[in-house]
């Protein structure tokens, strides 16, 4: 029975760590609802020029592979063993001393021992041993060598969309093991046979044409932002001003698009604006560039960085000094560690500065975007906010490090900082499952969908578990967090297994404690929620 | 059934070596020229796979940050965890090679009562690796008294060190105990636990199981089975020296060990064991968290399709100029 169906301690009982007798070797995949993803239409595929697109669904039988696509994955994997040395090295040296185990959130919350990082790898690397190695060519299943079936592929296709490239492992592998490499490898050799994920192809293919993943043309965008500017002044009495496609602003702004899109990614969104408002920044949205985060990350470094390639052009089409990057996970893996490298240098731009305190961010001198973490914690350290914590006094707050924050940026004081100054009440998770050792929120890397959601919530589960802790303990009822998946998927998978606790951005809270000059006194926070101590007054 | 395997392959070399020597008296063939087949192997096996490494590019930026990055001067960066400089990354490599940084941060989970997860430490595993390996840099450094005239006095002086409990049990070295106790417990926890069981292979067990062997026979000869140190040193002279010699008086143990030696030389750069040479390569660990700083090259990067602006304000020129939205071309 799927998750959804079961309550959580039903769900919980059937976790077993101890393995199953059969060799993981000779298992194969059963495609139980809840457990895999769909797959993209056709038109997509042709739309954006991938290969064997077809009508297919994973739990079909027969997957009408095409006909070579035995020679097409040992091509595609000799081709990346040339040009990866990661993926070379990883299925080389790995010793399976299973360190990276119970490190894994998708084997804890299922004990299904090949989400063990070393077996998921495994998966793929047994193949390696047969066709490209001599010890596996010679003595086959004993050296733990195995044929490319179409079995195999399947269960590929069932385990690498059980990972969320987290990277979690990788820290503790001696070796530096990274299965986000793997996955990364296994997902384009899948994606090679035409063998993706609709939760995927669909956004990148509206990224494509329409500049953002939720598909908002550029005058519905417009729209959207007559709203926050609505809602906005309803709250403070201010009107902010904002621009689009404006040529000459001396800052490209991006956000991921769920945050002028989604709740309660929409009060991070406002509290963005109001503090560009206050402190009189000279900046810009595009419509064309209005997608910070990169699905096509999660398809093949090609897509990702055809997808990823209109930031820059953007930014040098209407002449900004530099750009600013809003609150989202894996938007800035690829930002901090891919964009330079994809579509730099962005010799056009100029080494950030910021305009209000003077400091220059020389952390991004070359890819010159900087984290709007970093701003606003440079802006309060030089005194330029006025801000009210007790504004947000209903709130006793955690804060959940986004896996790609971290362990890709290294982002771990800045958020924290701007919380301790926005909020009166905040609490840490225990220290295992924050800063490099956070735990992802299940649903990261494209595999989100709802039809997913027993994989969510079971990779989810040790994050839940952590934040259950400080409920328990502080009474803690919000997480926030800089992600956009977080913030779409967390609101769900805390409901299912820790109730009562919501989630927000961190400049939602910014933006509540934020005082703003000749606003007018603020009865509501930008949930349009009572403030503390304004509860049932009047009949406002 | 994969230990068992493992453990014939070990019994089948300690044979072919009983027989080779002891029955056949294939002195010369042991006691040389399989060391020098080895060692060719060896050599030439190793620079093939770590060119092979080397040889693959790294076109992406991809270090795995553990620590605060530098960013905001009044921030406290972390210059070993998240490197932002040589010296970083220097420090977080010796961290990871002499004291296995990464795996010092094991730790447990449970789940307790189908409810909460606990979280235990779990250092054994660190402290059993770090033990071996330790234990056998310190066993090859203190084998050099038998490659050397004279022999240096440091060598000497780990000679002695290690033998420093000899005056309680003659002929003692503490590395030898740690090196068994440590051996031990790594093929114990892959026989016992059943996570570390299931993903073993029977090579995971050969190599312990081959190790295991050498240290043995090794201990045996020291213990029991006393040999003519000089003849041993005359052969190991005589070997790397390109002028071999077989002297009389060498026990069939000690040939049986050298041997197992051979194989494992030979086995080290086709197996798992090759890893001690690619940590240092491995792009999660060995790149400073400075990929905004400085851009990274992509050696084989290519131009891709994009979608233009140009294209983009073609399709929805008509709704944008309705919403007010500047545009390049007004028609």
């Amino acid at each position: 029975m799927s998750a959804e169906a079961l309550g959580p301690k039903e769900v919980l009982k059937t976790i077993d760590y101890k393995p199953v007798k059969r060799s993981w070797l000779e298992l194969t995949v059963e495609f139980r609802k809840g457990t895999y993803l769909y797959t993209p239409p056709r038109k997509l595929l042709d739309y954006l020029g991938l290969p064997n697109p077809r009508k297919w669904l994973p739990s079909e039988k027969d997957w009408q592979l095409p006909e070579n696509w035995r020679q097409i994955i040992l091509e595609g994997m000799k081709d990346r063993l040339s040009k990866y040395r990661s993926f070379q090295l990883f299925l080389d040296i790995c010793v399976r001393c299973g360190a990276c185990a119970d490190k894994c959130p998708f084997f804890i919350g299922s004990g299904d021992p090949k989400n063990m990082p070393v077996l998921r790898t495994e998966l793929l690397r047994s193949v390696y041993r047969k066709y490209f190695t001599t010890s596996g060519k010679l003595f086959g299943k004993l050296a733990g060598a195995r044929e490319l079936t179409e079995d195999v592929v399947k269960e590929w296709f069932y385990y690498f969309y059980q990972c969320t490239e987290c990277r979690r492992c990788s820290v503790f592998c001696v070796y530096g093991i990274d299965t986000c490499e793997i996955t990364m490898m296994a997902r384009e050799l899948l994606n090679s046979l035409g063998c993706g994920v609709n939760w995927i192809v669909d956004p990148a293919a509206k990224c494509y044409r329409l500049g953002n993943h939720l598909g908002l043309p550029p005058h519905g965008f417009k729209g959207v932002i007559d709203t926050a500017i609505e809602d906005i002044r309803e709250i403070t009495g201010i009107k902010v001003e904002v621009s689009l496609n404006r040529k000459g602003a001396e800052v490209l702004f991006v956000v991921p698009s769920a945050d002028y899109f989604a709740s309660p990614h929409w009060f991070t969104f406002l509290g963005y604006l109001m503090l560009f408002h206050e402190i009189g920044l000279d900046y810009t949205f595009s419509t064309y560039a209005s997608e910070g985060g990169n699905f096509g990350f999660f398809h093949s470094a090609e897509l990702a960085k055809r997808l990823n390639a209109k930031m820059y052009a953007e930014a040098k089409r209407l002449k900004v000094k530099w750009i600013l990057g809003g609150e989202c996970g894996h938007m800035w893996r690829v930002l901090h560690q891919y964009m330079d490298t994809y579509n730099g240098p962005a010799d056009f731009l100029e080494e950030p500065v910021s305009p209000i305190t003077g400091t220059k961010f020389e952390n991004a001198k070359s890819t010159k975007m900087v984290h709007i973490c970093e701003f606003t914690a440079d802006l309060i350290y030089h005194n330029k906010l006025k801000l009210e914590p007790s504004r947000n006094d209903r709130w006793k707050v955690t804060f959940h490090d986004s896996c790609n924050m971290t362990r890709a940026v290294g982002l771990f004081e800045e958020p924290r900082y701007i919380i301790k100054n926005v909020c009166n009440y905040f609490y840490e998770m225990p220290e295992n499952t924050i800063k490099e050792r956070t735990f992802c929120c299940g649903s990261g890397s494209g595999i989100g969908a709802d039809e997913h959601l027993e994989v969510r919530l079971r990779g989810g589960f040790p994050r839940a578990n952590a934040v259950k802790y400080v409920r328990e303990r502080y009474g803690v009822n919000l997480l926030a967090c800089i992600c956009a998946i977080d913030k779409a998927t967390l609101p769900p998978l805390l409901q299912y297994w820790v109730p009562g606790v919501e989630v927000a951005g961190v400049h939602e809270l910014v933006g509540n404690a934020l005082v703003m000059k000749g606003e007018k006194p603020r009865v509501t926070d930008l949930r349009f929620q009572p403030l503390k101590g304004e509860e049932g007054e009047g009949d406002v | 059934m994969k230990v068992l395997y493992s453990l014939l392959a070990v019994i089948v070399l300690v044979l072919v070596a009983y027989v080779g020597v002891g029955l056949l008296g294939l002195h010369s063939l042991f006691g040389v020229m399989i060391p020098y087949a080895a060692g060719a192997v060896f050599i030439v096996g190793l620079v093939y796979r770590v060119l092979k490494w080397a040889k693959a590019p790294v076109p992406f930026h991809i270090p795995t940050v553990c620590g605060q990055q530098k960013s905001l001067p009044w921030i406290k960066a972390n210059n070993i965890e998240s490197p932002h400089n040589t010296w970083g990354v220097i420090a977080r490599l010796a961290l990871e090679v002499l004291l296995f940084r990464s795996l010092f941060r094991n730790e447990r989970v449970e789940l307790r009562r189908s409810e909460k997860l606990i979280f235990g430490g779990n250092k054994y595993l660190w402290l059993g690796g770090l033990a071996f390996h330790w234990c056998l840099f310190i066993i090859l450094f203190r084998h050099l008294i038998y490659f050397m005239e004279p022999v240096p006095s440091v060598v000497l002086f780990v000679q002695d060190m290690d033998g420093i409990f000899e005056f309680a049990v003659p002929t003692l070295f503490l590395t030898d105990l740690v090196i068994l106790i440590a051996l031990t417990y790594l093929f114990l926890r892959r026989v016992i636990y059943s996570q570390i069981r299931y993903i073993s292979l029977s090579s995971d067990y050969f190599a312990v199981l081959l190790i295991l062997g050498v240290v043995i026979s090794g201990v045996l000869i020291r213990l029991f089975y006393k040999v003519d140190i000089a003849a041993v040193k005359e052969l190991a002279m005589g070997v790397i020296s390109f002028r071999p010699t077989v002297p009389e008086g060498i026990s069939l143990l000690f040939y049986i060990k050298l041997f197992l030696v051979s194989t494992l030389v030979a086995y080290f750069p086709f197996s798992k064991l090759v890893h001690g040479a690619g940590i240092l390569l491995s792009p999660t660990r060995n790149l400073k968290n400075n990929s905004r700083m400085r851009r990274h090259i992509n050696p084989w990067d290519y131009p891709v399709k994009v979608h233009t602006y140009e294209k983009y304000e073609e399709e929805f020129r008509e709704a944008m100029k309705e919403a007010g939205l500047p545009l390049e071309k007004e028609n």
